[in-house]
């Protein structure tokens, strides 16, 4: 994972709320094998409608966006991550998240911040007035800024120094290892194993 | 300490626990599928890792898999590339795959289940969002996204921070003509697509205690859709009648030595929830959605609601939105709703209780002549089941179509989709814009009224036929 420290960029203002992974990235765009080329799935069924934000041209060059609340509700999957990313956004602020797509992004390296309604309300007025308004989100301060407003975000201290690091939770966890061989020595025999197979 | 019983499991599968670092869990079973697993194994690989516990991780085909001509190759180069990716991967690490033709090829929720691989107190993880189905059991299982399949696949563990709890207590007797789908989308209707997020949802009441394993099966999957990553149920006789003799389930003295564990996994008299609701089973009616999430929902007695009606401006706009996409109009009464397509399946109701109380619907009667009705079964041991007991013949003869296991129209990643415009009543768990195809409206339905609906072509209940 990429380490993330720091963001600055213009954004673009999604007024939608209760964007489900599946408006994200619809399924038949999930298919491939690979983590790439997922960009042409994003928002693919609302990028048809040339009206939609995504389509502006002063929006071309956004990388945070700003959605409404109770973002990547359903689906649990990551592609709707990659495709946010993979498009070249590297944050993306709501007031809501869903709890399993909050949980990839943070896992894949793609910050997502949580601030009040009011203040992506704000952000929304903000960004909509002057559409490459530079709006810098910073993990080392936890802040938000753009203009004179500064406003604090929340992220548990752990899951600020992985990303900050970059670290691979993997490898955080195979250094721990042999706690989980103890754990595995203690655990009861008669819990189901899927080999052989016995149906 | 009094514990509920989501934190009894949650601490029995502590492999570490410190301050400033999120709990590493152990998981007791790691479901695969096609679709959310390629890159972790392509991460396996790339790392030089392997599986850690083949032994604990079990594969199915069914998220893309073609429900016609299964003995063929799939006609997709894309889709049929991915099924080979999961073959191929579960053959260089090892792990049991029910491939398309298998006896116990299924939906991986409706699989584990029925080989007896789901039992009480364990830590269940798929990448798949229904995985809350096998908290039925009293197992805390929920869904996962790909980093997180690779993560278990290399150390058969989870790094979590704990979730709150909140008790769902469902009191009284449903009526006839209401089932467990119409319970739990009330319940989503109550608390709303956010009300369950960060939590673990615990149902309980004399109404879920009267319920069968599968009908609680059908409540646990959708808790996901009120925000909840996990539900779960206690076990009880139960579930213990219906684990026994399964395959996997334990045998003579390992019997013995789970139940005395199983029987322990319940909430403590004295265990503080951090939220309580309460539903009165005995007024509910059958529940239908009208929305594009599943949370606008009402019952089919009702009429489509105005935007005004909402006080939040968030969820007025959600409904404007919704109307335009559903070609709605409030006040509208539910029941003159004209459907085109009546989808029985998914991992919420593609079981063989479902497919039996649909087909005594639909016994002797034609399917309204507009309309097409798809009835898939959740897996090849339940098609086995149903043509065992007659209820393919019934289908067919109704005029329905009868076709193999798999996820089909309920995400629409096969061919099994609605057309732009086309609306479903569909039995699955989701109504987002296009979820079951492009410019496809759904209809969120309990089985009974699936098939009322599929005989008088407008949403129904078994009462008005």
């Amino acid at each position: 994972m990429e380490k993330f420290i720091s963001h600055t960029g213009s954004a673009l203002p999604l007024r939608r709320s209760n964007v489900d992974t599946d408006q994200i990235i619809p399924a038949v765009y999930l298919k491939r094998v690979t983590r790439s080329g997922f960009e042409d799935g994003l928002f693919a069924a609302w990028r048809s409608d040339p009206e939609f934000v995504l389509n502006k041209a002063e929006y071309s060059k956004a990388s945070i966006l700003v959605a409404g609340a109770d973002f990547g509700t359903g689906s649990s999957r990551e592609h709707a991550v990659w495709a946010l990313q993979n498009y070249g956004f590297k944050v993306v602020i709501s007031s809501r998240f869903a709890d399993i797509f909050r949980g990839n992004s943070l896992k894949a390296g793609l910050l997502t911040v949580i601030l009040g309604q009011s203040d992506v309300e704000a952000l929304w007025s903000a960004i909509e007035a002057e559409p490459s308004l530079e709006i810098k989100v910073d993990l080392e301060t936890r802040l938000v800024s753009y203009k004179n407003q500064a406003i604090s975000f929340d992220l548990d201290d752990y899951t600020r120094w992985r990303m900050m690091e970059g670290l691979d939770d993997i490898g955080l966890t195979l250094r721990k290892i042999d706690e989980v061989e103890n754990f595995e020595e203690k655990r009861a025999k008669y819990k189901p194993k899927t080999l052989p197979v016995l149906s | 300490m009094a514990k509920t019983l989501a934190e009894k499991v949650w601490d029995d599968h502590l492999v570490r626990s410190a301050s400033g670092e999120p709990d590493l869990l152990y998981i007791d079973l790691h479901l695969i599928h096609e679709v959310t697993s390629p890159q972790a194994f392509d991460g396996l690989r790339l790392a030089k890792r392997a599986v850690r516990r083949p032994d604990l991780t079990l594969a199915t085909e069914d998220h893309n898999v073609p429900t016609l001509n299964i003995d063929r190759p799939i006609a997709d180069p894309v889709s049929r590339l991915q099924v080979d990716t999961l073959r191929k991967n579960c053959q260089e690490f090892g792990i049991r795959l029910h491939s398309l033709g298998d006896v116990e090829q299924g939906i991986v929720h409706v699989v584990g289940p029925q080989l007896g691989l789901t039992q009480p107190g364990m830590t269940i993880v798929c990448g798949d969002s229904h995985t809350s189905t096998h908290g039925a059991f009293g197992a805390l299982a929920f869904g996962i996204g790909t980093s997180e399949v690779e993560h278990v696949l290399a150390t058969q563990t989870l790094p979590l921070s704990r979730p709150k709890t909140m008790a769902i207590n469902v009191e009284g007797k449903l009526k006839s003509g209401v089932t467990s789908k119409d319970i739990i989308l009330a319940i989503i209707a109550k608390i709303g697509t956010g009300g369950g997020q960060g939590y673990i949802l615990e149902y309980r009441g004399s109404a879920i205690r009267a319920l069968s394993m599968e009908a609680r099966m059908t409540i646990c999957n959708m808790s996901i859709e009120a925000g909840a990553r996990a539900g779960l149920i206690a076990p009880d006789e139960t579930t213990f009648a219906y684990l026994k003799d399964r395959p996997h389930a334990p045998k003579g003295e390992d019997w013995q030595r789970a139940l005395a564990y199983w029987s322990k996994l319940k909430s403590d008299s004295d265990a503080k929830f951090d939220k309580e609701i309460t539903l009165d089973a005995d007024q509910l009616s059958p529940f239908v959605t009208w929305g594009t999430n599943p949370g606008q929902g009402i019952p089919l007695d009702g009429v489509i609601p105005s935007p005004q009606d909402f006080t939040d401006p968030e969820e007025v706009s959600a409904a404007e939105r919704a109307l335009v996409y559903m070609d709605l109009k409030a006040g509208t009464p539910m029941k003159k709703i004209k459907i085109d397509t009546v989808f029985l399946g998914s991992c919420t109701n593609g079981r063989i209780e479902d497919l039996r109380a649909a087909a005594e619907i639909i016994k002797g009667k034609k399917v309204a002549s507009d309309i097409r009705m798809m009835v898939v079964p959740g897996s090849a041991r339940v098609r086995l089941q149903a043509e065992a007991e007659g209820l393919d013949k019934l289908f067919l003869e109704a005029g329905a179509e009868w076709r193999s296991a798999g996820c089909s129209m309920c995400l629409g990643m096969n061919p099994d989709q609605l057309a732009p415009g086309e609306r479903s009543a569909s039995t699955s768990n989701r109504n987002f814009e296009g979820r079951q195809g492009k410019g496809g409206r759904t209809h969120l339905v309990s089985p009974l009224v699936a098939a009322a609906t599929a005989l008088r072509g407008t949403l129904s209940s078994p009462a008005d036929l």
